[in-house]
């Protein structure tokens, strides 16, 4: 039999270079179950991680297809540090792309340049409120964050139905649930001619530049390390655990409400009953992927987004699929785990004199 | 290049809408005859044994007649990812590009836009331009002919509905439906429950549940998973198949199906690319032309009831019928239609309101 033995001191390199070990086994793994499929593996591994990426607007997608991701994954791996469980990031998109959207909507005769900011503002005010309630319930009645949180997406989802459904339908809309078009001032401006690139983008990349400073920077970054890795310690520093509740969720939250209001204003341009495909979930995966460092987070982001670009790929290039998207991401996962696991525990044989002994 | 080609689009279209559609077509340069590849985009996965999977068996159909390559992406999001699907088969070589579900209707016309040499057919929407069309099928005429069956085989009078979102296709849906089973029994009533998705057989099993239990005992739905009739069959209440024909599924329960034609309407509309016919339109077909179809009866169906659901499928397919004829009025009495009338299209396309005797309208 097989024992796992935790490790006195985990490898500093390998901490790093699993992802990329994870990523060369899944790799192997990718070509064995190509090859067992009937499809050359060449031409499937090209499809998944080059072709998107043969020309200037594939590029593009590969950011406007991070963007959220980045955004609320560098985000959330603020709280997850300090062990604050956000796992309603989802939510909070939905919320801030109602309020920036709403926003939007009332000001749709407005030809004025303010208007964007303000979109923008209230979609992070948005997610902040919505996050603000799941903050609130944990500091003020030790409410699980992770349950309240995680249920206040479904409300958040079926207010955006309600609204598109209802008040906010466009008038011209054969009473189809969509809003009107969002004008021209409330839109998002492209960033490279001739693609989708938005100027989200570079405001995802600010977000991972704001996050690292906050880490490596300020004393709440320091205080987000300490309490994550030493409660106790934190404690007898004086550090409010309370306010650390409080931050993470707002940061997360205004983050989130950010990449929900970055997708309608953006590549979506109006609200619609659904605006994301799960992204507050995905990030979560992202910034666990990304070893909660903004830039691992960064990378992780642009890594998922190029394996759903690759997944489309795959199918209209070779006629793969879906399911086998699905497959290689969950390797991925499984193979960075796996290694995670080796890292901080090695196996050792587990022999009969020592199972006598125990 | 692509500038060039915005520009002529908009010319085009800007032809088009002043002198005629006509005119602004025969700009199309005539490079048609020669189909290499025609796109579809799915908006869930083709295992759904219902709307997806139809138009699935309809690709492979036209595979079958015309020899034509196809190419389909599966489960796109309607969000800003379709966006980039369809852009995606347009410039890898489809001429026509099928999209197949109602939130692709921008991401279309804008896709269209750039790339004026590719015809695209958007299902369900209203946006048309010169090389988009737009289809979809009078299903609310096929749920007319189940109405009419569930009303002379419920023993209780009350049918369960299983809806996705309350859009104008759907609410039309269970408009028709409880018209035509109030025609039989007018003491009928239909409950709906909302499960706020296409695709989710966990939810539709469990909506399917809770349906039974509050004494319905006949279920039709307007989602596409066969989970609902799995749960008529083990329940041993009856049930109708969406969008295929789902017997393999409860081969007691299901009575019999809206079948969604897809096929004939995707050969015909490549032919006409290929013969150079092809022009923007907007087809909107029922029984009659067989875009809808009711699929063979179940052994539980007696032969009385038979005969009369297909006078009734008979008639509505020649037009001696009408499904939204009158009179009738809505549950809350602000809309009535009088003896004589009928609902126009224009009406039937934007319907948001409920007829007497739908519980649970939203």
């Amino acid at each position: 039999m097989l024992q796992l033995v935790k490790r006195p001191q985990p490898s500093k390199a390998m901490t790093y270079l699993s992802p990329l070990l994870a990523l060369a086994i899944t790799l192997c793994a990718g070509v064995v179950m190509f090859q067992a499929m009937g499809v050359s593996p060449g031409r499937a591994l090209h499809a998944f991680f080059a072709a998107p990426l043969a020309s200037k607007y594939g590029w593009a997608e590969l950011g406007v297809k991070a963007t959220p991701l980045v955004l609320i994954g560098v985000a959330l791996s603020i709280g997850f540090r300090a062990g604050v469980w956000n796992i309603g990031a989802e939510g909070q998109l939905t919320f801030g792309a109602i309020c920036g959207g709403g926003i939007a909507l009332w000001l749709h005769r407005a030809e004025t340049g303010w208007v964007l900011p303000l979109v923008l503002l209230c979609g992070a005010l948005g997610g902040m409120a919505w996050a603000a309630i799941p903050a609130f319930l944990r500091t003020k009645f030790n409410t699980n964050e992770i349950l309240t949180s995680l249920m206040l997406t479904y409300v958040a989802i079926l207010v955006l139905s309600l609204l598109v459904h209802g008040p906010w339908r466009d008038p011209g809309g054969y009473n189809f649930p969509e809003s009107r078009d969002f004008s021209e001032s409330a839109t998002l401006p492209i960033i490279l001619a001739g693609t989708r690139l938005h100027l989200g983008w570079l405001l995802a990349l600010a977000m991972v530049g704001a996050t690292w400073a906050l880490l490596a920077r300020t004393l709440v970054g320091f205080q987000v390390k300490v309490i994550g890795q030493a409660p106790a310690a934190g404690r007898h520093a004086g550090f409010s655990l309370n306010r650390m509740v409080w931050f993470c969720f707002m940061f997360a939250g205004g983050a989130a409400g950010l990449a929900g209001i970055i997708e309608v204003s953006g590549p979506i341009g109006q609200l619609q009953p659904s605006i994301s495909p799960g992204y507050g979930f995905t990030a979560i995966i992202v910034a666990f992927l990304g070893r909660l460092h903004p830039l691992g987070v960064l990378f992780a982001g642009l890594l998922l987004a190029l394996s759903y670009l690759g997944g489309e790929a795959a199918q209209i290039l070779l006629g793969l699929p879906l399911a086998v998207t699905g497959v290689f991401q969950g390797m991925l996962l499984f193979f960075l785990l796996a290694c995670d696991v080796l890292i901080h525990y090695r196996i050792r044989p587990r022999r009969r004199m020592s199972s006598a002994a125990a | 290049m692509k500038h060039q080609n915005l520009f002529r689009a908009a010319a085009q279209a800007a032809v088009g809408a002043v002198v005629g559609l006509s005119l602004g077509l025969t700009a199309i340069s005539a490079s048609a005859a020669e189909v290499d590849n025609v796109g579809f985009v799915y908006v869930g996965p083709v295992g759904d044994h219902g709307w997806t999977y139809a138009h699935d068996v309809a690709r492979k159909k036209l595979e079958r007649e015309l020899g034509v390559k196809t190419t389909y992406v599966e489960n796109v999001p309607e969000g800003a990812d379709a966006e980039r699907v369809i852009r995606q088969l347009a410039a890898s070589g489809s001429d026509i590009i099928f999209t197949t579900s109602f939130g692709y209707m921008d991401p279309t016309l804008k896709i269209a836009k750039q790339f004026p040499d590719v015809r695209f057919e958007h299902a369900t929407g209203y946006k048309r331009a010169y090389n988009v069309s737009t289809y979809s099928a009078r299903f609310y005429e096929g749920r007319a002919v189940l109405g009419t069956i569930a009303g002379m085989m419920s023993k209780s009078g009350k049918a369960g509905y299983i809806a996705s979102f309350p859009i104008p296709e759907v609410v039309r849906g269970i408009n028709a439906f409880t018209l035509a089973m109030r025609k039989v029994n007018p003491n009928a009533e239909v409950r709906v429950i909302w499960v706020n998705s296409w695709f989710d057989p966990g939810k539709e099993g469990d909506a399917a549940k809770a349906l039974i239990d509050q004494g319905i005992d006949v279920i039709t739905q307007h989602t596409d998973s066969p989970a609902p009739l799995q749960v008529a069959q083990e329940r041993g209440v009856y049930a109708f198949g969406q969008a295929s024909d789902m017997r393999t599924f409860a081969p007691d329960a299901q009575l019999t199906a809206v079948v969604n034609n897809w096929g004939d309407y995707y050969v015909e509309r490549v032919k006409a690319l290929q013969n150079d016919s092809w022009r923007s339109q907007d087809t909107w077909d029922g029984i009659g032309p067989g875009m809808v179809r009711i699929a063979p009866y179940g052994d539980a169906v007696p032969a009385k009831v038979r005969a009369v659901a297909d006078v009734i499928a008979q008639n509505i397919a020649n037009g001696a019928v009408h499904p939204f004829a009158g009179p009738f009025k809505s549950g809350d009495g602000k809309h009535s239609v009088k003896r004589g009338e009928v609902l126009d299209d224009e009406t039937l396309l934007g319907m948001n309101w409920y007829v007497e005797g739908v519980q649970g309208g939203q």
